[in-house]
């Protein structure tokens, strides 16, 4: 960093500068609560995805042990702890091996969104010009659109609708990855165009850095601070996304994989005829998976905005508001329609902040 | 879009945006001019995405008839239907139909596409409609409620319901609420708009509107009334609690400024009731952010009502979306895809025209 005009600022400990080890020992009371609580059930899930093999008693395919079939619809009882399917599946086993495939679902979008969308917003942002106008039109015509509309389009482009387990997994995350892509562009884009005209960065250029060198040292460093909120939202999203598609039979094949959705689905005319087990379950795992996130990313969010965080703030602090808060206006709503809580950052940076000016 | 279009944008045009702000002043009438404008980049981005993506699998006649027909007879209905011309002669064949209001005819029944859109399309709007009364009735309150009390005991539990909205899918929460009230207890029906006797009663009418409420008043017997509102409360209630959880973390947020600032201070001082604080001091100047964000769920609010409309056979769009993919018919599918993507822009339009009626500081 020889390039960074303010040395008086003093490098934090590593300890302090990790996202969300950083905002636990910030937080205090409810949010501490509601922080905690959410990585212990989003530990649950990651450890359960990455157990199933082990936990689970049976396979999320297999349909007999030692004494014969398992039989149909059968309720809970002491060999299958949560019943059997329709389709003669365990119920238990299912459910936890849905963990695994929504964790693989979870890793590819975000990881391949995370790459694609950061990379566009850094160079439609920081190059500009008609390249920029472009995506930006794009990009938001995507993110307006319904985006299990736009996934179910992209999974029946990829998979003709249905696939064996990786090719089902990628399929299901690539779909989400198209629907998330634009919202990391949104946000990087919106972060570089910012620090553009940090002095700092014309200290970069006029020491003669190249773009490559500006872009990914000085901008994207800097800009990453929203990354971990959108991560969590996302992840939410994918489980959500990924259950929608499986419930309106564009999932994975149950054979290939185990998967929440597609379990829902078939309980649809089950619940009719009062049997409880097979939607009750697969549905309660996707409410605690998405809740665990969620609730640290609601968290995050909460952290990362200093009127929501602390006491109220000195006037003076409020110019700083736009800039420090991830989504000023606290609505982290990442559900089928896209990452809504960003939109308001436009919102409240001419209403929320102007206002008190 | 909605802000949409100026999220991204604040960044980069704020500077511009200001200078013309000092010099003489923004007209709503330009605004609205720049505004619709901007519509048809949307919808055109969107039509042309859909387009490709429905065709990059191949014609929608193999995909439908694949294997169940001839290769000769499945060539003879590809040619007949003009679909292995260059994509991009269908493209702009298909733009120019559009243009003239026509989205083809389906491949299941041959049916005209746009009449599909008009049968099913007032289901949907029904349902979107009940159930964005059930989520103001819950999400307002709630949220006035959790920003009064922040951080106590009611804000706790009133965040935690919220969260739960959204984590809990819709097709789930209908599978519960159906469980409990039509299977347990028995006291609304499974699913469908209306019990066999009332959809007769309604689809004898000289001249249905589609809408089964407005249907039912007018055939002027409240049993058949009666009969359709019960149809609808659960799906409402399932898709309106995934949109309440929104309402009420945005009016939360949005209040929990506005209650900080100095008027609500010196009304307080002046004797103002609590009551009236939140409900009037505090809550209109929180409505902006609300009403722009509000409309932006009409997005989420469509892709709900595919998955709600599914669990419950309620028979809009939605349903019929799910329907035709499972057939393979693309081209209805491509229809109500354009439709639904037609129907969020006007609306993300209409809530900007609100916005800057509102408040002038939004315009251009």
């Amino acid at each position: 960093m020889t390039t960074a005009s303010i040395p008086a600022v003093p490098k934090r400990r590593l300890r302090d500068r990790l996202p969300v080890v950083h905002q636990l020992r910030q937080s205090v009371g409810l949010q501490r609560g509601m922080l905690v609580a959410g990585l212990v059930i989003t530990a649950l899930f990651v450890l359960t995805a990455l157990l199933a093999p082990v936990i689970s008693p049976y396979g999320f395919a297999q349909l007999r042990g030692p004494d014969g079939r398992f039989g149909a619809q059968q309720p809970p009882s002491a060999e299958h702890l949560l019943g059997t399917t329709s389709g003669g599946f365990d119920v238990l086993s299912r459910v936890l091996w849905g963990a695994q495939t929504a964790l693989f679902v979870i890793i590819v979008a975000v990881v391949c969104s995370l790459f694609i969308g950061v990379l566009l917003g850094l160079v439609s942002g920081y190059f500009g010009g008609w390249f920029d106008r472009v995506l930006v039109v794009v990009c938001d015509a995507i993110y307006a659109f319904p985006s299990l509309l736009l996934a179910i389009s992209l999974s029946i482009v990829i998979s003709g609708g249905q696939s064996s387990l990786w090719g089902g997994i990628l399929a299901a995350a690539l779909s989400i990855t198209v629907v998330f892509i634009p919202q990391y562009f949104r946000v990087i884009r919106a972060e570089t165009v910012r620090i553009k005209a940090e002095s700092y960065v014309e200290s970069a250029k006029v020491l003669g850095a190249p773009h490559a060198r500006i872009m990914f040292r000085h901008v994207l460093r800097n800009a990453t601070r929203t990354l971990p909120l959108i991560f969590t939202l996302n992840a939410s999203e994918a489980i959500l996304t990924l259950a929608g598609l499986g419930f309106l039979g564009f999932g994975i094949e149950p054979t290939a994989a185990a998967e929440w959705g597609y379990d829902l689905n078939k309980a649809v005319a089950d619940v009719t005829s009062g049997i409880w087990w097979t939607a009750l379950f697969p549905g309660l795992a996707i409410v605690l998976a998405v809740l665990g996130i969620t609730l640290v990313g609601e968290s995050l969010n909460d952290l990362a905005d200093p009127r929501l965080r602390g006491r109220r703030r000195v006037a003076q602090s409020a110019g700083e508001v736009a800039e420090t808060s991830v989504v000023p206006g606290g609505t982290l709503v990442a559900g089928p329609g896209g990452l809504r809580g960003l939109e308001d950052e436009a919102t409240f940076d001419e209403h929320g902040i102007e206002v008190e000016r | 879009m909605t802000s949409t279009t100026t999220a991204p944008a604040t960044g980069a045009e704020s500077a511009p945006k200001r200078s013309k702000r000092s010099s003489g002043g923004p007209s709503l009438g330009r605004y609205i001019i720049i505004r619709a404008l901007l519509i048809i980049p949307t919808v055109f981005i969107l039509v042309t995405l859909v387009f490709l993506l429905m065709r990059t699998t191949g014609d929608p006649i193999t995909a439908k008839f694949g294997g169940q027909l001839p290769p000769d007879q499945l060539a003879e209905r590809i040619h007949a239907a003009g679909f292995d011309r260059p994509l991009f002669v269908q493209y702009f064949e298909y733009l120019g139909q559009l243009l003239t209001g026509d989205f083809g005819t389906t491949l299941t029944n041959n049916r005209p596409v746009t009449e599909v859109l008009f049968t099913y399309g007032a289901a949907t709007m029904e349902l979107a409609f009940y159930s964005l009364i059930v989520a103001f009735l819950i999400g307002i309150p709630g949220g006035l409620i959790a920003a009064y009390f922040r951080d106590k005991g009611q804000d706790a539990s009133l965040r935690v319901f919220a969260i739960l909205c959204y984590a809990t899918p819709v097709f789930f929460s209908g599978l519960l609420l159906k469980l409990v009230f039509s299977v347990w207890l028995g006291v609304l029906p499974v699913n469908g708009r209306a019990s066999t006797g009332a959809t007769i009663a309604i689809e004898t009418l000289p001249n249905p509107t589609g809408f089964y409420t407005i249907d039912a008043l007018m055939t002027g017997d409240p049993a058949v009334l009666g009969d359709v509102l019960a149809h609808a409360v659960l799906p409402s209630i399932a898709l309106g609690l995934l949109t309440a959880g929104i309402f009420l973390r945005l009016v939360r947020t949005n209040v929990i400024g506005t209650l900080s600032t100095d008027y609500v201070d010196a009304a307080r001082s002046r004797g103002v009731s609590e009551y009236r604080l939140v409900r009037k001091h505090a809550y209109r100047p929180a409505l902006i952010p609300i009403i722009t964000v509000i409309g932006l769920q009409i997005a989420l609010l469509l892709g709900g009502a595919v998955l709600t409309e599914t669990t419950f056979e309620w028979k809009g769009l939605g349903f019929m979306l799910a329907e035709f993919l499972k057939a393979r018919d693309f081209v209805a599918v491509q229809g109500i895809v354009v439709l639904l993507a037609v129907i969020v822009a006007l609306t993300n339009f209409i809530v900007d025209i609100i916005a800057a009626f509102i408040d002038p500081r939004v315009r251009y």
